[in-house]
């Protein structure tokens, strides 16, 4: 029995593909391309106020309501945000990277490699609960602020308009610690990939070449390392300008995009303004994703 | 693991501070989560805690909507699994054994559901739930998850496949086996671990979801929902603290161990949440 279905099948391969294939390929057009396509033409209907129903004709009144001052001002915010949580990020993660890719020893760097991977799949929601607890007005930051006598410094940076607020829990200086914190991982990993692929010889003959380990470093590995900061660029840029979690626990009444996104399909049930707002995180990440494949980048992802 | 690049030098002092210091920025906070399961504080984050106590982990064992979404949690995320397992495992074969048109669309397509901001598939997901007037359940829920899990599945097994010689699965057929032998006793054992490596991923990644199913869920609360809604109105602060050390526990130890077995393949599988 089994052995002749399996003659039958492997005189076909052809049916046996599709077998293979159709399962995976019927549910994610059904379950996630389908939608995505609808949420896509739904951003080219507008909502008529009046009436508060969606009116389903080809329009780009809705794409160009992105542009009103409200909404121009949520984007300039996030878009901010976005670049500040990019430039920390690369910062904070350009020695960790550096450190594994070039000195930690083979055993430590499994270790470190590990301890770097497990925040990017652990729970995101909890790593900026805990953030909750550290920012709080009588919490454990304070307390440190305190006993370096900085609580000075620290009210005069939340005094500022459009950063401060009234404590670092709500304050868009707290969700910028929040976002590069939350994103970190995923800045570290591309340019410490990039960094493993800079051979070693490339480092001793610039050096015996009479290179200065600084002018090693500025003219030999920067260069080398940019597409994995690239890389990670485009993660943290892209993935702070959908996120709805961070703003809506720490923020305050002005909204970033995903905050905005989150509220115009929910209490408004303005659908075609949310997918068009949505739209730019997605095509930034479809580009993203398209150049990666040409650079055969998508083997290692 | 070989490492070709390992130089042997000693980094500088500032280097390896630096270095250091990236390493304690993402591992210390969640410790003081588990620091905070331990205060008598109620109402704020007072710290230092003004004194230690163990009862809200006794008071958490008693909240009955807690042990509801614990389980409504570990029933999707194991429905999650298993359906990303046997759709990631189709895919990943269908991928190695055979080039035709649009195979590399395939990887791209699988990829999309992690790589685009959560809120899209949640939105995308919410409007065509709507349309098509499809009641929340479990269900949709689960069908939400298993998007993005397949192609955590999907990577580790191709990955596997890639390495695995195709000359086995030759000799197996040429020995007289048939396919469902040959895929029992030689591609089963092979790729094993890579499956349980990528179903560990997929379980955590689907366990700590919140984005997606805020979208997906109605009224349902999973042990994610329900620490958001906590940070978003606390009302139980302390217990939210034993909740989310609970989340990260039970996140950890497969994410730990689906890291070992693919740092043991000596490759790097995953990536992009």
């Amino acid at each position: 029995m089994f052995q002749r279905i399996s003659t039958y099948l492997y005189q076909r391969p052809g049916l046996v593909l599709w077998l293979m294939l159709g399962p995976p390929l019927a549910y994610m057009l059904v379950v996630y391309l389908g939608p995505l396509f609808n949420l896509l033409v739904n951003s080219f209907y507008y909502l008529e106020e009046f009436t508060g129903l969606i009116v389903r004709e080809f329009t780009l009144r809705t794409y160009a309501q992105i542009f009103d001052i409200a909404n121009r001002e949520i984007i300039l915010r996030t878009t901010a945000m976005a670049a500040a949580v990019t430039v920390v990020d690369a910062l904070i993660a350009f020695p960790l990277a550096y450190y594994i890719a070039k000195f930690a020893s083979p055993r430590l760097k499994t270790w470190l490699i590990i301890a770097v991977t497990i925040p990017l799949w652990s729970s995101y929601l909890v790593r900026v609960y805990a953030w909750k607890l550290i920012l709080a007005k009588e919490g454990i930051l304070s307390w440190f602020i305190n006993l370096l006598h900085l609580d000075g410094a620290l009210n005069w940076l939340l005094s500022f308009e459009g950063i401060g607020g009234s404590s670092l829990a709500l304050s868009p200086i707290g969700m910028f610690i929040v976002f590069a914190y939350i994103w970190l991982p995923y800045m570290i990993i591309p340019i410490q990939t990039a960094l493993e692929r800079v051979p070693v010889s490339l480092l001793e003959a610039s050096g015996d070449l009479g290179a200065k380990p600084i002018q090693t470093f500025r003219t030999v590995i920067l260069p080398l390392a940019f597409p994995g900061v690239v890389a990670g660029s485009i993660f943290t840029f892209s993935l702070t300008l959908g996120d709805f979690i961070v703003p809506l626990t720490l923020g305050n009444s002005k909204f970033f995009i995903g905050q905005a996104v989150y509220s115009y399909q929910g209490t408004a049930g303005n659908i075609p303004l949310a997918a068009a707002m949505t739209m730019g995180p997605v095509v930034i990440m479809i580009i993203y994703l398209l150049v990666a494949r040409r650079l055969g980048a998508f083997d290692a992802l | 693991m070989p490492s070709k690049s390992y130089s042997g030098q000693k980094a500088s002092w500032g280097l390896t501070l630096a270095a250091l210091g990236g390493l304690l920025f993402l591992h210390v906070p969640i410790l003081i989560i588990f620091l905070y399961t331990l205060t008598p504080d109620e109402t704020t984050y007072t710290f230092p805690l003004p004194g230690i106590t163990f009862k809200w982990f006794g008071v958490a064992l008693q909240r009955p909507d807690l042990w509801r979404a614990l389980t409504l949690s570990l029933r999707v995320a194991s429905v999650a699994t298993l359906i990303a397992l046997v759709l990631g495992t189709l895919a990943a074969a269908a991928v190695y054994r055979t080039r035709f048109f649009g195979r590399e669309a395939i990887s791209f397509m699988l990829v999309l559901p992690i790589a685009l901001p959560g809120i899209v598939t949640g939105i995308a997901l919410r409007s065509a739930i709507g349309s098509f007037d499809i009641p929340f359940s479990y269900w949709t829920i689960i069908i939400g998850h298993a998007t993005f899990c397949v192609v955590v599945v999907y990577n580790n097994v191709l990955a596997r496949f890639r390495r695995m010689q195709g000359s086995q699965i030759e000799a197996s057929m040429d020995l007289g086996a048939n396919s469902f032998q040959t895929f029992r006793y030689v591609v089963f054992p092979n790729i094993a671990t890579a499956l349980l490596a990528g179903g560990m991923l997929a379980f955590a990644l689907s366990f700590d979801e919140v984005i997606v199913t805020t979208f997906t869920a109605g009224q349902q609360t999973t042990l994610p929902v329900w620490i958001f809604s906590q940070l978003t109105r606390p009302r139980d602060r302390p217990v939210t603290n034993v909740v989310a050390m609970l989340v990260m526990l039970i996140t950890f130890l497969p994410i730990f161990f689906a890291q070992r077995i693919s740092a043991q393949g000596s490759d790097i599988e995953g990536g992009g949440k």
